[in-house]
């Protein structure tokens, strides 16, 4: 049975490689110039790459290690994978309360999980596999590039020129500064997936948003976690009612919280690793078999002889673009995490079309004018687009937050799944659409009737005449505009009687 | 409800207020005039249950419960020892650059626990300081009046803003600063008006503005509320302040005032409580009062086919929560000044069901019915200072105003709220 497991896991993981990094490559012979270089095969890489070629130009793609960036094979994928058997394994002792008792104790096959994931990774793979990129007309070289002028890149040997290029080499999770780490060992999103066996006690360093969806998950999969977060909440990019809410989330589930904590130290010893943690000058230690380190990431600007393009950059920060996407030199551009404040997917492709568009079509696309949604996937799921109400503020912008709780939405109620809320910020005194903060069961995809409405432009009062399926928990958004709707109408109502008496 | 249950709404609220009133003088140490911050064995003091308690010396004598002369000789007892005691970097003081740490030890007035030097709670403690440096106004109580203006003038708020546009939440010597601040709007409102009162060390104007940008301006459960989950953080700064008719630049925006809103967030409390949207037990329209306060500690029980998460000792809040079934049984009357009708229908029903939550005339700080212990609900054990405090303060501004009359006539705070934009009614 072990040995099946084993070349199940072998079978996937080579198809995988076999697309993500062929092993008998052949670069291919490059063409005199092209239209559009890129560095770096990621999300934005790809994003742009399959524009570009889709819109007729010559594009050269250059990968150093897998097609498809951390997204594919460390990020979004793999980590959703896991969530998703998380989620399933942890509503198992909750089905009682459905009226479906669970007749056994549930159990959990770690093995089983990560080649599920592995399978799941495999299979989406397919999309953006090495020959299918060369089936599209695009020229894909495996190796590290480097600038070799303010028009050519190095690739190994091999001198490409171009007439624009893309920079879209991602990030790579923030290194420790913690002393004794390094000895000690601690795994990343990078090597967490390649994890043989469930941890007893995993320590999550860092409270952002993978740090918060694998502490649940490891947690709800059977590790005791503990997550250690230096600030006063979890998530510092949301508002605070969020982030409390996923607190309480990650507490009922059992994760052990250490807030306004910092990891100064860690070592290694006979029951495993030991970390030193200081909370308001309050020394202590906490126990770990496995560390993870998830404390933000720094754009991949390093090796890429930046300076000889004159393409200016910042090791925090990254490279230094205008609201065009285009670097100090114009012909050069960047997309993705190596360039944007908000390191995601969906911005990273989103910013690689606008690259594209704006350096092979001379359009003029602002990042500045799109709106990102973005999600932590933990459960409740938060998720955020547009503006923050202390952003608004900032900018002197009265705005006004219309709520509704989902435990008054019928369908989550049916569901069982009546944590979190909607809420819609407003320009005051107008039905402006300014942001939407959304913490439920599925806040993902309910953030993206969101990103409809705010694109297209609709306000509160169409929104509120706008018929939902009945029941679901999208009524939330609705049941907001039309709170919206009838506070209005209730308010001339009072200026029309006072005005009659 | 026993014979708490026959008397008129007057009698009941008087008798409750003085019973209140009693836990502040004993469990007060005759030496130091610190009070206990429960009624536990070796509580230590909470500086903020001194501010409550300096705050109600005027309420005894307006009632009869003490003698002008007594309460005066507490008042200074207590101002003595503040003003003697040692003002240093040192990690057992008593307090540094003027504000006080949270958690005193009642004997000797050290700090204890490792606690922080707290600015809201020094705020707390120095807002009782100038409720007495106003009331004693006679000749030979001129000594209450300086020591109250000495112990203010003392305070340096500027030190406490850090170089920074805001304000942090307090301070170690062990570490410094703590790093996090005063998100969205709370209780905090007496801490800024009296740090930008100061004619020594005020806070700089920036910081209450950079306070107001995290305000949230929310439609919830249908009205239109300045949001803040817990209870008493729309009872605190009010127990000082009558925010009646007075606005800052935030509420002129949003044509309304303090007093309004915390109207609005009670009947938020309420609506909450009718929806009762997780299932506790006895949650209504008139039983409500979700807030900070003693919890049945953490643990997890399977109760009616759900498993609930109960927690010890937090902020709970409406509707966000955290929520665990757990109410205050002080709350409801609390806000009296706000909302007679309903604190007291709700009260009263409360003490009907489960007059357990109020012995000797004292309300507990927790009271979960959902959480069954033996054959009633989880009851805290004891009582809080703090909701003592509160609560004589409260039934006093409603049956008299004089809290909130006294706070109009001091300068200081007059001075703060003008720096802090505040304009009309009567200011």
């Amino acid at each position: 049975m072990q040995n099946r497991r084993s070349r199940a896991k072998s079978d996937d993981e080579q198809i995988f490689l076999s697309r993500v990094r062929p092993e008998r490559w052949e670069n291919p012979e490059p063409r005199n110039r092209y239209d559009l270089a890129i560095v770096g095969a990621g999300p934005a890489g790809l994003a742009a790459a399959e524009s570009a070629a889709q819109l007729g130009f010559s594009v050269a793609l250059i990968e150093r290690n897998r097609v498809g960036g951390n997204s594919l094979n460390i990020g979004s994928v793999p980590s959703k994978a896991i969530i998703a058997t998380a989620r399933v394994y942890s509503t198992m002792p909750e089905a009682e309360a459905f009226g479906a008792p669970v007749p056994n104790e549930p159990a959990l096959e770690f093995d089983k999980v990560m080649a599920r994931m592995r399978r799941i990774r495999m299979r989406i793979s397919e999309h953006h596999s090495a020959h299918e990129l060369a089936a599209l007309g695009i020229d894909l070289f495996f190796g590290s590039a480097r600038f070799a002028g303010v028009d050519a890149l190095l690739v190994g040997d091999t001198r490409l020129h171009f007439k624009k290029a893309l920079i879209a080499t991602g990030a790579r999770p923030r290194a420790p500064d913690i002393a004794g780490l390094d000895q000690t060992g601690y795994r990343t999103s990078a090597t967490i997936f390649d994890m043989a066996a469930l941890p007893k006690r995993l320590v999550v360093i860092g409270g952002g948003p993978l740090g918060c969806e694998l502490a649940q998950a490891f947690c709800r999969l059977g590790s005791h976690v503990t997550i250690v977060q230096k600030d006063p909440k979890f998530l510092p990019r949301e508002e605070r009612d969020a982030a409390e809410i996923l607190s309480w989330s990650l507490a009922r589930d059992g994760v052990e919280i250490r807030l306004n904590t910092k990891v100064v130290g860690a070592r290694r010893d006979m029951g495993g690793k030991t970390l030193k943690i200081v909370n308001s000058g309050m020394e202590s230690t906490i126990q770990a078999d496995e560390v993870l380190l998830s404390i933000g990431r720094v754009p991949n600007v390093e090796d890429l002889d930046l300076e000889t393009a004159g393409v200016d950059f910042d090791t925090d920060r990254g490279i230094k673009v205008d609201d065009f996407l285009s670097s100090t030199n114009p012909n050069i551009y960047a997309a993705g995490d190596v360039c944007l404040e908000l390191k995601f997917t969906n911005a990273a492709q989103s910013s690689a079309g606008m690259a594209v568009q704006n350096a092979l079509m001379k359009m003029q696309q602002q990042k500045s004018g799109s709106t990102i949604p973005w999600c932590t996937y933990c459960d409740p799921e938060i998720a955020h687009i547009g503006l923050h109400v202390w952003e608004a503020r900032q900018q002197s912008i009265p705005i006004k937050s219309f709520t509704v709780m989902m435990h008054d939405v019928d369908r989550s109620i049916t569901d069982g799944q009546h944590t979190g809320f909607v809420k819609i910020h407003i320009a005051e005194g107008s039905d402006r659409i300014l942001g939407a903060t959304i913490v439920a069961s599925r806040a993902s995809e309910l953030i993206n009737e969101m990103a409809v409405i705010m694109n297209t432009g609709i306000g509160m009062r169409a929104l509120a005449a706008v018929v939902h399926t009945y029941p679901a928990q999208s009524g939330a958004i609705v049941l907001a505009a039309q709170a919206y709707t009838r506070l209005n109408e209730n308010r001339k109502l009072g200026v029309r009687r006072r005005g009659s008496e | 409800m026993g014979d708490l249950g026959r008397i008129s709404d007057e009698a009941l609220i008087v008798r409750l207020q003085r019973a209140a009133f009693s836990y502040l003088s004993d469990y007060a140490n005759d030496d130091t005039g610190l009070v206990a911050d429960t009624s536990r064995q070796g509580s230590p003091c909470s500086i903020a249950v001194v501010g409550f308690a300096l705050s109600c010396y005027p309420v005894a004598v307006r009632n009869g419960w003490l003698s002008r002369a007594d309460a005066g000789a507490r008042t200074l007892n207590i101002l003595r020892f503040f003003w003697e005691s040692t003002q240093s970097d040192a990690s057992d003081a008593t307090g540094y650059k003027g504000f006080y740490y949270h958690f005193l030890d009642m004997r000797t007035g050290r700090r204890v626990w490792q606690c922080e030097l707290s600015l809201i709670d020094t705020a707390l403690l120095i807002a009782g300081v100038l409720v007495v440096g106003c009331f004693f106004d006679r000749d030979d109580e001129r000594e209450i009046r300086e020591l109250a203006d000495a112990l203010y003038r003392r305070v340096d708020w500027r030190w406490a803003q850090n170089g920074s546009r805001g304000l942090s939440q307090g301070w170690k010597p062990e570490s410094g600063f703590l790093h996090y601040g005063w998100e969205g709007y709370n209780e905090a409102a007496i801490l800024y008006v009296l740090g930008l009162g100061s004619p020594t060390f005020p806070l700089t104007p920036t910081a209450y503005v950079t306070w107001q940008l995290t305000y949230q301006w929310e439609n919830l459960l249908g009205r239109d509320v300045l949001y803040s989950g817990p209870l008493f953080t729309h009872l605190f700064s009010h127990a000082w302040i009558d925010f009646r008719g007075i606005r800052d630049a935030f509420m002129r925006e949003k044509a309304s005032d303090y007093f309004e809103n915390t109207k609005s967030a009670i009947a938020i409390h309420r609506e909450y409580g009718e929806r009762n949207p997780y299932g506790f037990k006895a949650y209504s329209r008139d039983f409500w009062g979700v807030t900070a306060g003693d919890g049945p500690n953490d643990r997890e029980v399977r109760s009616r086919r759900r498993d609930r998460r109960f927690f010890g000792y937090m902020s709970r809040g409406v509707p966000y929560g955290p929520d665990d079934g757990t109410i205050a049984p002080w709350g409801m009357l609390a806000t009296l000044p706000f909302a007679a009708e309903a604190a007291l229908a709700g009260t009263r029903r409360l003490l009907e069901i489960y007059p357990q939550v109020c012995p000797e005339d004292r309300f507990s700080s927790g009271f979960n019915p959902t959480l069954r212990v033996d054959a009633g609900g989880w009851l805290s054990e004891g009582w809080y200072g703090l909701d003592q405090g509160l609560l004589a303060m409260m039934i006093e501004n409603h049956r008299t105003g004089l809290i909130w009359e006294i706070v109009r006539h001091c300068g200081y705070v007059r001075d703060g709220l003008k720096r802090a934009g505040f304009e009309g009614g009567w200011l």
